[in-house]
Order: structure tokens, then C-alpha cells, then sequence
């Protein structure tokens, strides 16, 4: 006879309001086997779980059910309130009857009965819940850092300063993610540059940080604390070496008219090249798509006039094996292609462009060494039109969320080219100006207040060419909605920061959730941020939503100290929810047949072969057998085992279906 | 007459849909209370076995769900869960177990929207159906004995 307690929160009102949990408490208390029954304002507080493991104390509780939150959000707490009692902890289950019970249904009776069936279910399920043990595993003190930018370097550094060791994976040929790109960081007008680069030095000569750049991740498998994971290091067609790094190659390169990607297509690259002169590492790759030798055959001329005879033009992709203990994604951000915006003109008229070529044509290593020049006829723009939200909140155009970042970047932008072109007109198409952070509003005053710029609330419904000159159509609503026309010689789109290309596939390589527009997802919204839902696995910078730098810093500095906190542990416990091949005296063994279809559909391989001998050591009987330390108890075995001989602990075969005998007969 | 209330039990895994359905919660949306969770660690953890116990229990309809494809926390579980439907509809449809109550779905963990689109619809749908009461008498007379039938 089991002796169970129910516990039922109020949660404050949110689950009071709709659902009567005093009455729940009382029917349920009337269940058989349970013991024990209450109802309390907030389980989860300090009184609350006193409440609890006293309870457990005094009436020699076997088996505890809390109808609450989600288990998502405190089974951890309950069954460490539980353990603190001398109750095992996986004797501790948790009924959801707040997410999926009072948040969505109206107060009737109706939601309260759920109430009670859904702690019933629970009820029935706890009695046939086992005491287990948690699995301890050891912690691989390295840790993978996907991506070179802002955020993965800030995230890098400080875990490689608590002395453990990093390895970085960057995609392009050098660290620095779009920060490199920017010409002056707002609100301070720090050059991008001059903070950026000192850190990506940092990153190269740390002895703690390997970094292998133009490189992507491949192959995620297991699990917190020991990751195995594949590396594809892309052949740059370079012994580095040998390399030293002085660019004669770059400059005889006779392929010279490449769209350099770095200037967003403001500036020529050659094949063989560094993608901006402070690059790290600075060492040439070659663009195997656009190199003479590799479309035509012949041409070899980096080679001939490499003094160290560095060049490699056989060298194979190389796939590298890795064994780390945690993860950090810090992917970054896209900007989204403005041909995205038939109506503006982009793509059509040389003298629309993005934001971020801004940055390149305002940076003093940019293409124009920092003068703003129109790139269709080289002259200085005397009257420019910066539309901000470009894309973003704008459901038509798919994207609804504020992409954060464009408000502050659109002012920098005004002020940067009032500060170049004394005697110009910068525009400012806005819908609202979000400049929420420390000297942010400041900032945006000073634009417009100082610098003059001409703030205009509407939108610009279409951009056209007529003599030279572009015309931008949009409308005053702060002037009763007013068309307004101005005669620009440059336009600046602010488009919206939206998820990088790829981000899908590397999260799915790397097991983590995603929202609808792919930026990865954390774990809570506001307790997690830096958080996935797997394990082990964090999140620093823009690739979890748009975020500016200090913003994108935090987070990285936020995901390092969480990685750190996992190294401090020289073993893990995890939660023994695993699978079992159950066992039998002999002569049966097992009911197991070892057919070995569970070995097939294991994603994880935990499934071993066990060899049954006799005393003459004959091969009798094989079985399979779970590594316990492998499995992560998904149970995809469990329902393709044809004799029900294996099972998986806390979701077995006689767990669910009590669960939906008792769910479904009251 | 008192209008029908269906039994749906939704087996839903852990990782996608259990969170996206905390996530309707969070946003406060609606739906009907209906629908009841089973959690499960995967999609690929439910065999038709489950199912099977949930309709002998009563169950008048039954929503399955996981993550969408490629997105599986275990890799792979969601492909099998797919894939033993497949196979297992054209199983159950040639016993007479009426699969139009079964609703295959995929919602992600941020499709708080989705879910109750899911329940509701399903509610509905079992709404016009109707109870399942010729499961036990399909169950019962195919199985065991014409007599159990006629009890019904």
C-alpha cells in the first residue's frame, strides 16, 4: 500500500484563478494510496517546500506528486526538496495543471476537474515509479566555441582565462564576425577596429584557445560533458606553416575583380586573398570557385611567386575529431538581403544600399578610406535618406519582430555622415526610435538636436530614379499623414538583422531548439537566456535574437561562466530516465531474443552485445545490454522491441499505460 | 440532450510539443479542455500499443506529436515515430479502428499558437465524429467472443 502525498499550488492566482485547489486537494486526497494531501499558495517557495519535506517526514511519505508548473520549469527543485527529505528524488512527480490546465481554459468546473484528473494520472503513475540512482559521468574540461564574431571571441576568452581550454570554430577565413565590418560603434563612437581587433589578437595567441577558422561544424553526438564532434576544416590550398603572411601572392593574383564579400560588394578582392588587413589569422586562402588555376587549369602564379613556397593547390579537406565538454553558439546574425524590397529599389540603383555597406563606405579601411562617396559615380552624396526598419516589423514582409539594433545604427549613421559631409542633409524615415540602453537616448538626441538630421515619422512607400537624382516617396504622420518627396542623391536601407544562413542546419547538427525565424532558442526567456534546452549546449550573441554589442558581450560573458560552472565538476550526474534489457534467472536469461533491432535505431549506440557462456565458456545465450552512460532515454527501442524486453525507467510500458488507465477512467 | 464532450489523450514529446504547449499556456491562449497530456521523452518512444490502451480505456480521439523533422532531440526518433504510422494506419484501417481519430502532428516548442490550432481542431473534428463506442464492440466481437459484443 503506497503512501502518497499531493501537493497543490495556487501559484500565487495563476492557477487559483481558474481552477479550485482547495477542492482539488480534497478529491484527490480521497484517492487510494494517498496518504497526505494539501494545497498551498506557493509550493515552490521556502515555506513551501518545507511544507513539503516535512510532510514527506511526518507522515512517511513513499511517493510524492506536486500539481503545479511545468516539470519543464520545477521538477529540479521538487525532487531536490524530496532528496533533502530522505525521499528519493525520482519518487517525486510533477502534475502540470498551470501551462496545460488554468492558463488555458476559462474558471468552470471543467478546468477543475482536469485539474484533479491530471493529478490522478500522476498519482497512479508515482506508485509504479522505482528509487533510482543518478548516473555519474566524467566532464571533458574543453570547451566548442561555433563561431569567431564578437560574442564567441568574448565567450572563448573568458572561458580559456578560467583555465580551460577552447576550441573556436570560425566558418570565414578570419575571426571578427560583422563587428570588424563596422566603422564607429554607438553610443561612444568607439572605432570597431580598435577595440575588436586587440581581442581577436588575443584569441590567436591564448595558449588555451586552438582556433581553426574557415571551418564548420559537421558532426554533433552525445551528450553534456562529453560532446563528440567533427570538424571540416576547409582546405585553404595553403601549408600555414610555411606561410608567413606577406600577402605577395595577394597582390599578383592576376583574378583581381572578385566581389569582395568583406566591403559587401563595394570592393574587389582577388582570388588568393586575406579578407581585410587585420585579419587573424593573417594568412591568405584561396577562393576555389573564382581561382583561374581551379577553373582553367593553369595559372599557378601564387605559387611561383611564393617565396616560401607555401601553396598548396592538392590539399584535401581535413576533418578533425574532438572531444569537448561544452558548447557555445555564437553564430551571429545576417542582414537581410535588401532585393528583398522590389519597392526600394535595391539592386536596381547603385546608390541604394544596406546599413552595413554604410559601415564599410564610413570605415577608414573601407573602399573609399572613409570618405562617403555615392558608388555609382564616385561623387559625395550632399542629401541622404536613411530608412529605418527596412524589413523589420513589418508582418507583410513575414518578419514582425524589432530587429534592435537599426535605430541606434540609422543615428550613427546620420551623425557619422554629418561629421564627414559638413555641409549635407541626412534624412530619416523612423516609426518609432527605440533607444533604450545606457546613453542610448542621448545619442539619438544628439543626432538630431546637434548634428541636425531630419527625423520624419512615416514610411517610404517606393524609391525611384529621375534625373540622377533618387526620389523617396513617403508620407509625414506626424503632419496628418502628409506625402512627403525628397530628391536624394544616396539612400540607406536599415535592414533587419535576421538569422544567419545556415542556422537551421547547425541547429539541428547540434540538437537545439529553434523559434519560427531560426534564431536558436533558449531555454526560459527570462531565467535562461544563455541557455538551450540541451544540456551542455549555450548560447551567446545575435544568433539567439537580434542584440547589439554590449548586449551580445554580456551573453557571451553570461554562456562562459555557465561552461565554467559545468568544469568545475570533475563528474556530472545526470538523471538515470535510461533504458534497461530486463533480466531473468537462467535458463530464460532475459526475454531479449537478441535480435538487435534496438541497436539499429539507437542513436546514440548505447546498445552493447552481452555474450550468456556456460561453465565451459560456450557461447550460449547473446543479449543486448544499455551503457547506461551513453543512453539518453529517448525509448525509440523501447516501442520497437518485439518482446517488450527492454524498458525504459520513469516512462516504462507499465508507467504509461497506468497513466492512461487512470486518465481515462475516473 | 447534453452535448458530447470527447476523451482525447494527447501523447506528446518532452522536447517539442510538451514545450510548446507550456509555451500556449504562457500566451495565454485558449483551447479546449478536452485534450489531456501523456508526456513522453520522443515520438519515437510511442508504439501502437499506447495508442490501443487509450482507445480500450475510452479515449474517443488521440493526438500524437513531436518535433518536426530533422529537429528531433534524439535525432532521429521523430523519423521512426513517422514512419511506424505509416506503416501502422494501413494496419489499423484494415482491422477496422477508425484512424481519422488519430491526429499525427508536428509541433515545435515554439508553436504555442499550433498546439491550440491542434487541440481545437481535433475537438471539433471528434465533435462530428462522434463517440468511439464501436471500438469494444469491434475489439470485443473480433477478438474474443460475439457474446461480448451484444453486451455492449
Amino acid at each position: 500500500m503506497s503512501r502518497i502525498g499531493v501537493f497543490v499550488c495556487h501559484c500565487g492566482e495563476n492557477i487559483s484563478a481558474t481552477v479550485n485547489c482547495e477542492k482539488v486537494a480534497k478529491i484527490t486526497g480521497e484517492l487510494k494510496g494517498v496518504e497526505f494531501s494539501t494545497d498551498y499558495k506557493y509550493m515552490c517557495s521556502d515555506p513551501g517546500q518545507t511544507l513539503l519535506k516535512e510532510a514527506i517526514k511526518e507522515h512517511k511519505l513513499d511517493g510524492v506528486v506536486v500539481a503545479a508548473c511545468s516539470p519543464r520549469m520545477h521538477e529540479p527543485t521538487f525532487r531536490k526538496a524530496c532528496a533533502e527529505a530522505g525521499l528519493n528524488p525520482f519518487l517525486c512527480e510533477m502534475s502540470n495543471i498551470r501551462e496545460h490546465c488554468s492558463w488555458v481554459h476559462p474558471k468552470d468546473d471543467l478546468t477543475t476537474e482536469k485539474a484533479q484528473d491530471l493529478v490522478r494520472v500522476m498519482v497512479e503513475k508515482v506508485k509504479k515509479n522505482k528509487a533510482l540512482n543518478s548516473i555519474k559521468v566524467p566532464v571533458t574540461k574543453t570547451a566548442l566555441v561555433i563561431g569567431g564574431g564578437i560574442a564567441g571571441i568574448q565567450a572563448a576568452l573568458d572561458i580559456a582565462n578560467c583555465g580551460h581550454k577552447v576550441i573556436m570554430v570560425e566558418k570565414q577565413p578570419s575571426i571578427g564576425g560583422h563587428m570588424s565590418q563596422l566603422s564607429e560603434t554607438f553610443p561612444t563612437l568607439d572605432c570597431s577596429q580598435c577595440i575588436l581587433t586587440p581581442r581577436m589578437v588575443e584569441v590567436a595567441q591564448h595558449p588555451n584557445i586552438t582556433l581553426h577558422t574557415y571551418s564548420e561544424v559537421e558532426v554533433v553526438d552525445g551528450f553534456i560533458g562529453n560532446f563528440k564532434v567533427k570538424i571540416r576544416k576547409k582546405s585553404k590550398s595553403l601549408d600555414e606553416h610555411l606561410c608567413t603572411g606577406c600577402g605577395l601572392c595577394t597582390t599578383k593574383c592576376p583574378q583581381k575583380k572578385i566581389p569582395n564579400e568583406f566591403e559587401r560588394g563595394l570592393g574587389f578582392r582577388p582570388a588568393i586573398y586575406v579578407p581585410f588587413p587585420q585579419a587573424v589569422p593573417n594568412k591568405p586562402v584561396i577562393d576555389r570557385e573564382n581561382c583561374t588555376y581551379y577553373i582553367k587549369g593553369k595559372c599557378k602564379v601564387c605559387e611561383i611567386v611564393c617565396p616560401t613556397k607555401a601553396i598548396r593547390f592538392d590539399q584535401e579537406d581535413e576533418i578533425v575529431e574532438v572531444a569537448v565538454g561544452a558548447i557555445v553558439l555564437a553564430t551571429g546574425f545576417d542582414v537581410l538581403q535588401p532585393d528583398f524590397f522590389p519597392e526600394y529599389g535595391y539592386g536596381k540603383y547603385k546608390d541604394v544600399i544596406d546599413g552595413l555597406q554604410f559601415e564599410r563606405l564610413a570605415s577608414a579601411s573601407g573602399p573609399t578610406q572613409g570618405q562617403i562617396r555615392r558608388p555609382s559615380d564616385g561623387k559625395e552624396p550632399k542629401k541622404i535618406v536613411f530608412v529605418a526598419c527596412a524589413g523589420s516589423r513589418d508582418p507583410a514582409k513575414g518578419i514582425e519582430y524589432c530587429s534592435k539594433i537599426c535605430c541606434m545604427y540609422t543615428a550613427k549613421h546620420a551623425m557619422l555622415y554629418k561629421h564627414k559631409v559638413h555641409d549635407g542633409t541626412p534624412y530619416v524615415f523612423y516609426m518609432d526610435i527605440r533607444a533604450g540602453g545606457k546613453m542610448y537616448e542621448e545619442f539619438v538626441r544628439r543626432t538630431i538636436v546637434e548634428d541636425g538630421t531630419h527625423y520624419v515619422r512615416g514610411r517610404v512607400s517606393t524609391i525611384y530614379e529621375k534625373n540622377g537624382k533618387l526620389i523617396v516617396r513617403g508620407a509625414d504622420t506626424l503632419m496628418g499623414g502628409i506625402p512627403i518627396e525628397i530628391e536624394a542623391d544616396m539612400v540607406v536601407l536599415a535592414t533587419a538583422g535576421v538569422a544567419n544562413k545556415g542556422a537551421e542546419e547547425l541547429a539541428q547538427t547540434v540538437h537545439v531548439s529553434y523559434d519560427s525565424y531560426k534564431f536558436f532558442a533558449e531555454a526560459h526567456p527570462k531565467l535562461k537566456p544563455v541557455e538551450t534546452n540541451t544540456a551542455g549546449i549555450f548560447l551567446a550573441g545575435a544568433c539567439q535574437a537580434p542584440k547589439d554589442i554590449p548586449e551580445s558581450v554580456a551573453a557571451a560573458s553570461g554562456a562562459a561562466v555557465k561552461v565554467a560552472a559545468l568544469f568545475s565538476n570533475d563528474e556530472l550526474t545526470r538523471d538515470p530516465l535510461v533504458a534497461l534489457v530486463n533480466r531473468q534467472p537462467a535458463p530464460v536469461f532475459s526475454t531479449c531474443v537478441g535480435c538487435f533491432l534496438c541497436q539499429s535505431v539507437c542513436p546514440y549506440q548505447a546498445i552493447e552485445r552481452e555474450e550468456i557462456k556456460n561453465r565451459n565458456g560456450e557461447v550460449i545465450k547473446t543479449l543486448a545490454r544499455v551503457n547506461e552512460g551513453l543512453c539518453q532515454g529517448c525509448g525509440t527501442c523501447v516501442a520497437l522491441c518485439r518482446t517488450k524486453a527492454i524498458d525504459i525507467h520513469g516512462y516504462s510500458n507499465q508507467q504509461v499505460y497506468t497513466e492512461i488507465m487512470a486518465l481515462l477512467n475516473d | 440532450m447534453q452535448e458530447f464532450e470527447p476523451k482525447i489523450v494527447a501523447f506528446v514529446c518532452n522536447w517539442c510539443t510538451y514545450a510548446g504547449a507550456d509555451l500556449t499556456g504562457t500566451s495565454r491562449i485558449k483551447y479546449s479542455a478536452n485534450v489531456k497530456i501523456i508526456r513522453f521523452p520522443c515520438t519515437g518512444r510511442i508504439d501502437f500499443m499506447i495508442l490501443m490502451k487509450a482507445f480500450e480505456n475510452g479515449a474517443d480521439g488521440i493526438i500524437v506529436s513531436g518535433c518536426h523533422p530533422n529537429d528531433c532531440h534524439y535525432s532521429t526518433g521523430n523519423f521512426h515515430a513517422r514512419r511506424r504510422w505509416i506503416v501502422f494506419r494501413n494496419l489499423l484501417n484494415f482491422t477496422g479502428i477508425d484512424t481519422e481519430r488519430i491526429q499525427f502532428s508536428w509541433v515545435s516548442a515554439a508553436e504555442g499558437f499550433k498546439w491550440a490550432d491542434v487541440v481545437n481542431n481535433t475537438v471539433k473534428k471528434i465533435k462530428e465524429i462522434g463517440p468511439y463506442e464501436n471500438y469494444k464492440k469491434i475489439a470485443v466481437s473480433t477478438l474474443f467472443n460475439e457474446e461480448g459484443a451484444s453486451n455492449e
